[in-house]
């Protein structure tokens, strides 16, 4: 500021709530943000790497479709990213905060693995059949406890569904232990590798088609439950407001515990689809903070399945460029972490400029 | 120019393709008590929220003290000396009186309550407020929170005062408290807007009155050359007869009796105490009481929202001698028995609608359950329903796929009124009905209300203006601490006789 002329001018920030926003316009400023995020991703790696910015680029592209792998690889991860953020639809549009689908992924994996392991003979389709129920099974269990006492001690949904991952990591923990292969190893390794028993098929030439086909008839199903049913209705009254859904009739309690179930199930689903359909295996890293990024897939997308689709597509695309710059430049793993970290930051912060109308306001006063 | 505190000139505001207000040329003068009369949905509380700081014209300018302003935020506002007090209170529940009111604003880093509590009560002492810094907001009722909200505008050194239907929520007695407190600050040299919808307190507290119709400005007029008739026809555009007509009970029947129920809040206080009454099909029950005696608990338990403690709520359908338990049954199980209750809750987007869903789907609250199909909603039905609510009751929307939310207070009301009456209800039970209406709805209201007693449907209606209560009821019940102090005939009462047993001046058989 300039001391010398009698007018010392201010600068101040005036924010103000916006109203409403046209969906184009948030999308802009989500576009703006995502343009910003990746130049200083360029920057951060140039700093590191000294290398082109271009080169980075297109570093990035090449890790996420340079090849038929590659691209199966980015959408496999994409749907199951999917299926996860869907899982969580109902939950936060009831105004449940489930913050566990880690524990609820882990928990169907565990399902999965289990059932590959101890029934790894029985006939595919059955057993195929027998690990989508069970996985949904298992992630309904790890729901239920907090929405029943969501439901009927109004304990905080967000802390319980929380600390049930870490409970979810422990048994995983212990399974490996007890599952270890080759011993000593201190992890399952891949499970049938000469059978594959339990390994979703080959279909249309690829590994990964049955992934695909889960997902979308669980999108499918779940856009028109949440959109079109009494259900759905009822999950949309009751995160309004509870003392509307009393007036209405609906049973709240039922209507919570019922939703969070679908919810941990879906979950739970996508533990099979990471184990049977992809990694055929298991790890304490098998959901691999799936369930916290999906989190993020759901909100950004405004619980929009097609939204959450073209966040999710875009994450993943991000993340697996940046795996590909990582082991490119010789980078340490957690390189590609900071990449992906320094995009969710700016897709996080440019919420806040949705919600809120930023005004510099420039006014002149004299000089004390 | 110096002598106005606030000129308005060609102001517009446009939300999508509603023109909220429409070239709205509008001065205050310093020191009156100016009135905004218009019907609902005219734009009185958009155009207020221009001068807060909430919305942004989109055309026109404001002028304050003669100075051109841009007002961009309710702080802007603040610093210009303007202070607005909403309708619905913005205060935090679980802070003291003196802790909001010093809330969000800049100081030092040491907080000096002391000082603060005895500027609070400098201003207290000096408006004649009964206030106390120290008390809980969430220990306050309505007319003491807003006290706080006034005491919040002042203590930031507000000038100009702007009321958004200030008295809705108030009861006689304390309306006539505030009217003093305005006065008082008129004298002390305020500006005062205030938005109501009660000509007779219009004609009552202001200097001048402006009229607001589709968002344009009618005139502004001098109250003492003014009349409800002549304020009316202004607002409306033409001329309209405004009374209400009562017809005499025809076969009365029992519908609803209570035995001896008591009901207790979560703390064990008991909010009823033994009450007992009958309401009867092709009559008006009327329920009287300061607000917060068991009104709202009252019908909440006939509607199987409350739960009841002891007695019994029984229900005795046309043409038939069962008779139905209500006490005992849930609000799904009621409607499972194809039992026809309709109920206008007091709190409207808190209970009775769903404020982010469009109006379609708030015509579905009690009735989703039903349509062909167990698993899909029906959709059509509620949307020709809204259509048809939209039309019969004028209510100003775009289209039905709004969110209820964005509608204005009244017609939010017209929507709720209207889907309950649409049940084609054997009981229906509305409180503060007309709450928020303007003068031309509040009689469409009362003529259904009439017309659903002349198909022989039972009527409760807990109301607070006790001039319509004896011109609309059969019956008048009077609640007084959660217990009926009274019922008699509204032919044969009067307003004095009715305000007696409310403050429990007066007891039953006395
Ligand atoms: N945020 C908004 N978005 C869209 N339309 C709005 C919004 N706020 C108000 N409106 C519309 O603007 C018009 C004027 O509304 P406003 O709330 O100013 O009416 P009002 O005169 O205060 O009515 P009432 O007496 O019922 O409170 C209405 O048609 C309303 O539907
Ligand atoms: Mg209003």
């Amino acid at each position: 500021m300039s001391t010398n002329t009698k007018k010392i001018s201010h600068k101040t920030l005036h924010l103000t709530k916006r109203d409403s926003i046209a969906t184009w316009k948030a999308w802009v400023i989500r576009l703006i943000a995502v343009l910003l995020a990746l130049i200083i991703c360029a920057f951060v790696i140039v700093g590191i790497t000294g290398e082109n910015p271009l080169n980075v680029y297109s570093g990035i592209i090449d890790g996420a479709v340079g090849s038929k792998r590659r691209i199966w690889v980015t959408v496999r991860e994409t749907v199951v990213l999917l299926l996860i953020g869907v899982g969580l639809m109902p939950a936060f549009k009831m105004r449940f905060w489930n913050l566990g689908a880690e524990g609820q992924i882990l928990m169907g994996g565990a399902a999965a693995a289990a059932l590959m392991i101890y029934a790894g003979n029985l006939p595919p389709v059955l057993l195929i059949i027998l690990i989508l129920i069970a996985s949904a099974c298992a992630g309904i269990i790890w729901g239920f406890l907090p929405a029943f006492f969501k439901a009927h001690f109004n304990t905080n949904e967000s802390l319980f569904t929380l600390m049930l991952n870490y409970v979810a990591m422990q048994i995983i923990t212990f399974l490996i232990v007890f599952w270890e292969n080759p011993s000593g190893s201190n992890s399952v390794g891949i499970i049938n590798s000469a059978n594959k028993g339990g390994w979703f098929p080959k279909i249309f030439g690829s590994d990964y088609t049955l992934n695909i086909i889960i997902v979308v008839v669980v999108t499918v199903v779940m856009t028109v439950y949440m959109k079109y049913t009494k259900h759905g209705y009822e999950i949309a009254v009751v995160g309004e407001s509870h003392n509307t859904a009393n007036y209405a009739g609906i049973n709240v309690k039922k209507v919570v515990v019922r939703t969070m179930l679908i919810s941990a199930g879906i979950c739970g689903i996508a533990g099979a689809v990471i184990v049977s359909g992809a990694s055929h295996t298991i790890s304490t890293s098998t959901a691999g903070g799936r369930g916290f990024t999906a989190i993020i897939v759901a909100w950004m997308a405004n619980l929009n399945p097609l939204g959450m689709l073209l966040v999710s597509a875009f994450l993943v695309f991000m993340q697996q460029g940046a795996i590909q710059i990582a082991s490119q430049y010789g980078l340490n793993e957690n390189a590609s972490d900071i990449i992906t970290g320094i995009i969710i930051f700016f897709l996080i912060g440019c919420e806040f400029f949705i919600k809120y109308k930023v005004r510099v306001k420039k006014s002149e006063e004299d000089a004390a | 120019m110096e002598n106005y505190a606030i000129e308005l000139k060609g102001v517009t505001k446009r939300f999508g393709s509603v023109v909220a207000n429409n070239q709205v040329d509008l001065a205050l003068k310093k020191g009156e008590i100016l009135s905004i009369l218009g019907e609902n949905g005219s734009g009185k509380t958009t155009l207020m929220n221009m001068l807060s700081g909430i919305y942004y014209p989109d055309e026109g300018q404001i002028l304050i003290n003669g100075k051109e302003v841009s007002i961009n935020c309710p702080k802007d506002a603040f610093d210009l000396g303007i202070g607005m007090i909403h309708q619905h209170f913005k205060l935090v529940d679980i802070l003291t009186a003196a802790q909001n009111i010093i809330l969000g604003l800049d100081g030092g880093m040491k907080l000096d309550m002391k000082k603060i509590n005895q500027e609070i009560d400098a201003l207290v002492s000096k408006y004649g407020f009964d206030l106390t810094p120290a008390e809980k907001i969430y220990n306050m009722s309505v007319s003491q929170k807003q006290i706080v909200e006034i005491v919040k505008v002042l203590y930031r050194g507000a000038d100009i005062l702007i009321f958004d239907e200030p008295t809705a929520v108030l009861t006689p007695q304390e309306t006539e408290r505030l009217f003093t407190v305005l006065k008082k600050m008129k004298l002390l040299g305020k500006s005062i807007i205030i938005i109501t919808h009660k000509l007779n307190e219009v004609l009552e507290i202001s200097d001048r009155v402006a009229v607001l119709r589709k968002g344009k400005c009618e005139g502004v007029v001098e109250t003492k050359d003014a009349t409800v008739e002549s304020l009316t026809e202004l607002m409306v555009g033409e001329k309209v007869e405004l009374n209400i007509q009562r017809s005499d009970p025809k076969k009365p029947e029992k519908r609803i009796e209570m035995r001896g129920v008591t009901v207790r809040n979560s703390e064990g206080l008991s909010i009823l105490k033994d009450i007992s009454f009958v309401a009867k099909s092709g009559e008006i029950l009327g329920i009287a009481g300061i607000s917060g005696n068991g009104q709202k608990e009252l019908l909440e338990a006939i509607a199987g929202i409350q739960k009841v403690d002891s007695g019994e709520i029984l229900y005795y359908p046309p043409n038939s001698t069962t008779v139905e338990k209500l006490s005992e049954k849930t609000v799904r199980e009621i409607q499972n028995l194809k039992i026809s209750l309709s109920f206008v809750p007091e709190d409207r987007l808190g209970m009775g609608l769903v404020g982010s869903m469009d109006l379609a789907d708030n015509m579905m609250i009690r009735s989703y359950r039903s349509g062909d199909s167990r698993f899909f909603t029906d959709r059509k039905t509620p949307r020709k329903l809204a259509k048809k609510i939209v039309d019969k009751l004028e209510v100003a929307t775009p289209d039905i796929n709004t969110p209820v939310r964005k509608l204005s207070g009244g017609n939010v009301q017209k929507i709720l009124v209207g889907r309950e009456i649409a049940l084609n209800p054997d009981v229906l039970m509305v409180a503060y009905p007309v709450r928020g209406l303007d003068i031309t709805s509040s009689y469409t209201i009362y003529n259904l209300l009439n017309e659903q007693k002349e198909k022989g449907v039972a009527v409760m209606c807990v109301g607070e203006d006790l001039d319509v209560l004896l011109q609309l009821c059969d019956r008048i019940l009077v609640l007084c601490e959660g217990k009926i102090s009274c019922i008699v005939n509204a032919k044969l009462t009067s307003k004095e006789e009715i305000g007696m047993y409310m403050t429990g001046a007066r007891k039953a058989g006395v």
